[in-house]
């Protein structure tokens, strides 16, 4: 247990100090990327006092000093150690123009798997409506959904958007923030090995799927898709791309036919799965501008068809994006994705 | 990397060279979340202040503002804080509380976002019911969002150098001179008992007076009996002082 620790410390004091000094001004930035010859110097005093903490350990005197050195070479250790290519700042351009794009397409399988569930449960929902009508209080959350379509055409005809006059950009805001909070919970509940996701998913069609059906049948279609498709088609994927992180979430998580540790593949997923929320989430801004500010005119104020040729219009713009944006760039390697 | 019982956590690196994480306990990330939640709470009631002016140009403007602000405000919050502050929030800082890597690597944002949205299903049904118990069924303490973004809360508290002032090594030392006894100490005296006879005369102007006279006679009746020292080493020398010297044969290798 001896070792002439007043001599070792008085020693090695000042290298300990300056490794303490050049970590600190490291976490100061944490985009801060270091000089050569900071980057030499911080991997020589690094080396240096893994070895005084080796050494120090050797003898397991003096746990103050142990703690001390632990805490020094803990810090460098994940400077030098985990420091590789993330060390870039974040650009949104990039970010928009293909880590998005690049991500989504990478883990198109968990989108495909959102998007049967959601057709799943559509037609599970307009079936149901369509077999039996009364199940309508159950089968939709929002209450002016309720009514009779008829009675809702002809009242939304004759108020001519006025009913929003003075609070389109609150309804904005609620419907941004409430679908976002929709959607980061279908992520979200990825970790219940995917069983959350997949129930919000599905349901969510089974909502969809029986408004489809009940205007429909009443007869309103040109109404539902000039009503639905403005927002409905940046909304909808923006909330199926969000069940498509909480499955790529589940995945990691299951590991089915993965020989990496659990927290290895959780690891590996991180990235691509906060991608995908924060493009989510963006999408969800602009539909919820488009449904406060344009959904909710309808005719004679604003066609159906300009409503709908709108909505076709964004709806292959989303698709072209999502599918092909990005596509001429080198692909990042899995798990790099900022 | 190994779990040493509930409370810590050990990470070896490539050079062999291993150090051990604290692992926050529950109620501390408790107090840390608490003091977080006042920390939005009041910073967004001085925000909303300053945003209702907005009122002037539009109510319904303002009433969009401070819908979205305060959703981003309070989401952002935790991410932003933990970014920018190297895996800290208000709270965590008060509490020495950190974010880390769990193999000790440098956290990345993909971490510190995951693991703050998945507060979402942490916090359910309510209070941090799913985050709580799944921490106390882990053992290394994560919640659901520490366990996909592969992080750990530590415990930090202020690390610092021995302090050499409290063996006042310059004074005469009667066991120096005396090699068979000074071997003799350092082989039977453990780093455990060593360590708490330097903690005794750092903290002595912490004691009371007879408290302090009882500690360090019972300290040097310890090294007497187990290292068999001579009478005549330690008979003229206060116990304090006595402890003193053992101390400093078993730190500091003057010779």
């Amino acid at each position: 247990m001896i070792v002439n620790l007043e001599k070792f410390v008085a020693e090695e004091r000042p290298r300990w100090e300056r490794l303490d000094k050049l970590l600190r001004r490291l976490a100061d930035d944490p985009w801060r990327k270091l000089s050569l010859t900071e980057a030499r110097e911080l991997e020589q005093l690094y080396q240096r006092v893994a070895a005084d903490l080796a050494r120090l350990s050797s003898y397991a005197a003096e746990p103050e000093a142990r703690r001390y050195l632990e805490n020094l070479v803990g810090r460098g250790h994940a400077e030098i150690h985990g420091a590789r290519g993330q060390g870039a700042r974040f650009r949104p351009g990039a970010w928009l123009l293909r880590t998005f794009p690049q991500t989504f397409r990478r883990q198109a399988h968990a989108f495909w798997f959102a998007v049967v569930l959601t057709a799943a449960g559509a037609v599970f929902g307009g079936a149901a409506l369509a077999l039996d009508p009364e199940a309508k209080e159950v089968l939709m959350p929002f209450e002016h959904l309720r009514d009779s379509p008829t009675e809702r055409v002809a009242r939304e005809q004759e108020n001519r958007g006025k009913e929003l006059t003075d609070r389109k950009g609150r309804f904005s805001g609620m419907l941004m923030t409430h679908n976002t909070q929709v959607t980061l919970t279908a992520m979200a509940l990825g970790m219940s090995w995917g069983i959350g996701t997949l129930v919000i998913i599905f349901y969510n069609g089974v909502t969809l799927g029986a408004v489809v059906a009940d205007y429909l049948l009443a007869g309103q279609a040109p109404f539902l898709f000039g009503w639905l498709l403005p927002h409905g088609a940046v909304e909808i994927p923006a909330i199926l791309v969000g069940g498509q992180a909480g499955f790529v979430l589940a995945g990691a998580l299951l590991g089915r036919g993965r020989r990496e540790r659990l927290s290895a593949r959780l690891r590996a997923a991180a990235p691509d799965v906060v991608t995908l929320c924060l493009g989510a989430a963006l999408m969800l801004v602009w539909a919820g501008f488009v449904e406060s500010f344009f959904s909710q005119y309808h005719e004679p104020v604003l066609p159906y068809a300009l409503k709908i040729s709108f909505g076709v219009a964004e709806l292959v713009a989303l698709t072209w994006y999502l599918f092909r944006a990005g596509s001429t760039e080198p692909r990042p390697a899995p798990g790099k994705s900022r | 990397m190994n779990a040493d019982r509930t409370h810590l956590w050990r990470v070896r690196t490539p050079e062999g060279v291993a150090f051990t994480f604290r692992l926050a306990s529950p109620v501390l990330r408790a107090a840390a979340l608490l003091i977080d939640l006042a920390a939005v709470s009041a910073a967004w009631s001085v925000i909303a202040l300053v945003l209702s002016v907005l009122n002037l140009i539009s109510v319904d403007f303002a009433g969009m503002v401070i819908t979205i602000g305060y959703f981003l405000f309070s989401q952002g919050y935790g991410i932003a804080t933990e970014w920018f502050w190297r895996g800290q929030s208000l709270g965590k800082r008060v509490m020495r509380l950190r974010v880390v890597d769990a193999r000790g690597l440098r956290l990345t944002f993909a971490q510190v976002a995951l693991r703050n949205l998945l507060r979402f299903v942490d916090g359910l049904p309510l209070f941090y019911l799913v985050g709580g118990v799944t921490s106390l069924l882990n053992h290394r303490a994560q919640r659901l969002g520490d366990l996909a973004a592969d992080t750990l809360v530590v415990w930090e508290p202020v690390e610092t150098l021995p302090d050499f002032a409290a063996l006042q090594g310059e004074k005469y030392n009667t066991l120096r001179g005396h090699a068979p006894v000074v071997a003799r100490l350092r082989h039977v005296i453990s780093p455990a008992a060593a360590r708490a006879a330097w903690s005794a005369l750092a903290r002595r102007d912490e004691f009371d007076a007879g408290e302090r006279v009882k500690l360090f006679a019972e300290l040097a009746v310890y090294f007497r009996t187990a290292a068999a020292v001579p009478a005549e080493m330690s008979e003229q020398v206060a116990d304090e002082q006595f402890v003193r010297n053992v101390v400093d044969v078993l730190y500091v290798n003057r010779a």
